[in-house]
This record gives structure tokens, C-alpha cells and sequence, in this order.
């Protein structure tokens, strides 16, 4: 998640990682995530809560947050990632749209 | 092999992973014609969400959206005869980067053809098709978890670096980038997508046409000029059988 600055709506949070702040933590599936009560959201503070890593480069005037890592492992559960692509001509395309059918992903590159 | 067993239940999606917008994806993915869903990654979602390293990777999700193998090396069969023989045959001689590993002792072996087995690959993809879950190639959800890969804090920050260098990348800034590229590789040194990402789009910047993004090595006598501190076919060069492509099968 690239971010022009630290205040980061918590809307924008949960669109960009699939983490929603709920009263009880940072929430995605099963897993909710306790986060500090003081203040508002503070996107640093719930980073390192949820092993994000949190990189900042001061020429580019941006910052990144990084995935979770929690559990030591990509998966934190076998529900499938909601993964939201464009095809070739700008459409967008939703892996749940496909539900009742088994899938095949496959990852390629022209290189 | 889609047409075969999408009217069994089964949908293909494709994604390539590439920054550098849909026009270079587009001839491959127009030239299959696909029937299926071909979708373009530009910031490696695929890697920082399912934990892909390298491509091909496959991952098989149920009809309820669980995922039952995740990542692995994958082919729809047999390697075409030739495709990696005239793709050699078309670029030049490639030099080392100067801080590129040594090759491993005996001298390198073809890894792009060892590790899961190509030829029985699809057969797998069938048998699950087929009998579902009670499929010998179905995981556990436990194990699809246990089985994906290592993700810790550097991890994480790796992602964080490759997602600023693409960013950087397609907006211009192309040193600033190649500064977060190489963290991206320090910090995960086996994911081959952000090196290969990377290496590629130096060789397209600098050679373009057809085969600059496979000149992922300097050329000899621009060695120094080469911006990372190794290159793809040195890499390779240190690998034995089976390190590229795993064998994930039972």
C-alpha cells in the first residue's frame, strides 16, 4: 500500500489490505487483531501489530506498507485471497465472481 | 487443456506478473485467445497476497473459495519442443555481474527443465477435477497454510520495497527504483519474480525489442554499468536440480 503521507483513513486501510478496524482490533476472517485503544487510527502502531513492515523513502516523499506476517507463513488461512485484477482492456475482475466453480490461478510472466 | 475440463467445473485465470503495463502481456495473451479470464498483476498482488516466488505458479481453489494447493511450479504438459532453444539461439552472449555468485561445483545444470514433473502435471489437475476434496492432491486447509510460503518481517518488507520500485519504476524514477529493487532482493533472495521483474526491465529498457526483457544479464563489456548485484543467468548458474521449480508432488 503506497501512502503519500501517515494519515490513512481506516476505509482506505481495509481496501488496500483486507484488514477492517473493528471496536475489538485489526479484523480479516477469523482473525481479529488487538490494537492500542488510545487515540485514533494510527497506522503505525496497528503495522507493527500486524507485522507489516512500514518503509519510507524521503526523496520519493512516500511511504509503503508492507502484507502481514503473521504465523510465519503468506496464508494465514485457505479462504483464497479476494483478488481484484483488470484484464487486458481495463475491466475489472473479481476471483469471487467464480465461486461454485473450481479454479485454476495461474501466475505468468512475459519475461 | 481448459477446454478439456471447463465443462467439469473448472475455470483457468491467467495473471502476468509484469510493472510495465498491459501492451507487453497483450501479444502472448492475444496470440493464446483465451476463452478463459487473462488478467494483468502490475504490482505482484499474487506475490504479497498467495505468496508466489516464480512463475509458472499454479494455485488450485475449491468451488467454495478454499484454497486446497497454493503456490507451486505448473504446466498445462510437455515443454514445447524448441521454445528455450530459439529464445537462446536470439540473444547475444551475456556477461556476469561483476558481484554475481560463483556456479555451483560441476558446473550448471538445466534447472528450468528439473523439479515438478511437467509431463504428469495436468494429470494431477484432472484428478482432482474429478474426485474433489477425496482427490490425493486436495490439502487440508492445515496444510495449505503449513505448505505456503515463509512469510516474516523481512518478507514483508521485501514486499513493501518492490511494490515502492514498480511504483517508482512506471512513474520515471528509475534509480530511486532500482535502490528499493535491490532490497526487495536482498531481503527475499528467492523470490524470482522480483528479481526477474526487475532484471528484465533493465534489459527491455536498454536493448527494447522482442528480447531486451530476456537480456537479464549485462552484456560483455557493460558489466559495470549492470545496476544490480547479480543478474538471472548467473543465479541460475548456482542452483541444483529441483531448486527452481520444486517438486511439490506426493
Amino acid at each position: 500500500m503506497i501512502l503519500g503521507s501517515l494519515e490513512v483513513s481506516t476505509d482506505d486501510f481495509a481496501r488496500a489490505t483486507g484488514w477492517t478496524i473493528k471496536p475489538e482490533g485489526a479484523c480479516k476472517g477469523d482473525a481479529c487483531v488487538p490494537l492500542p485503544r488510545d487515540g485514533g487510527f494510527d497506522v503505525r502502531s496497528c503495522a507493527e501489530r500486524l507485522g507489516m513492515a512500514l518503509v519510507h523513502d524521503g526523496e520519493a516523499g512516500l511511504w509503503v506498507l508492507g502484507p502481514e506476517s503473521l504465523g510465519g507463513r503468506t496464508l494465514m488461512s485457505a479462504e483464497a485471497p479476494e483478488l481484484v485484477l483488470d484484464d487486458l482492456d481495463g475491466n475489472e475482475f473479481r476471483l469471487s465472481s467464480l465461486r461454485g466453480q473450481k479454479v485454476l490461478l495461474v501466475a505468468w510472466a512475459p519475461y | 487443456m481448459r477446454n478439456d475440463v471447463h465443462p467439469l467445473g473448472l475455470e483457468v485465470v491467467t495473471v502476468s506478473l509484469e510493472m510495465s503495463g498491459p501492451e507487453v502481456s497483450r501479444p502472448y495473451i492475444e496470440a493464446a485467445a483465451p476463452q478463459h479470464p487473462a488478467l494483468v498483476d502490475p504490482t505482484h498482488k499474487m506475490d504479497a497476497m498467495f505468496g508466489v516466488v516464480n512463475v509458472p505458479n499454479v494455485v488450485w481453489i475449491d468451488e467454495h473459495g478454499s484454497i486446497v494447493r497454493p503456490p507451486e511450479p505448473g504446466w498445462p504438459g510437455p515443454r514445447p519442443e524448441g521454445v528455450i532453444e530459439r529464445l537462446r539461439a536470439a540473444l547475444p552472449v551475456l556477461g556476469r555481474a561483476p558481484d554475481a555468485p560463483a556456479p555451483r561445483e560441476g558446473g550448471p545444470v538445466d534447472v528450468l527443465t528439473s523439479g515438478q514433473d511437467r509431463e504428469t502435471y495436468a494429470d494431477k489437475i484432472r484428478d482432482w477435477v474429478e474426485h474433489g476434496d477425496a482427490s490425493q492432491y486436495a490439502m487440508s486447509p492445515e496444510e495449505v497454510i503449513s505448505r505456503s510460503q515463509r512469510r516474516g518481517p523481512e518478507v514483508s518488507r521485501a514486499a513493501a520495497h518492490f511494490e515502492l520500485a514498480t511504483h517508482l519504476w512506471t512513474s520515471g524514477r528509475r534509480a530511486l527504483a532500482i535502490r528499493h529493487f535491490k532490497e526487495a532482493h536482498r531481503r527475499q533472495p528467492d523470490n524470482w519474480t522480483y528479481k526477474r521483474q526487475a532484471y528484465s526491465a533493465v534489459g527491455s529498457d536498454r536493448h527494447g525489442g522482442e528480447f531486451g526483457r530476456f537480456m537479464q544479464s549485462p552484456l560483455p563489456g557493460e558489466e559495470n554499468d549492470w545496476p544490480f548485484d547479480s543478474d538471472f543467468y548467473s543465479e541460475v548458474a548456482t542452483l541444483d536440480a529441483g531448486q527452481y521449480y520444486p517438486n511439490t508432488m506426493p
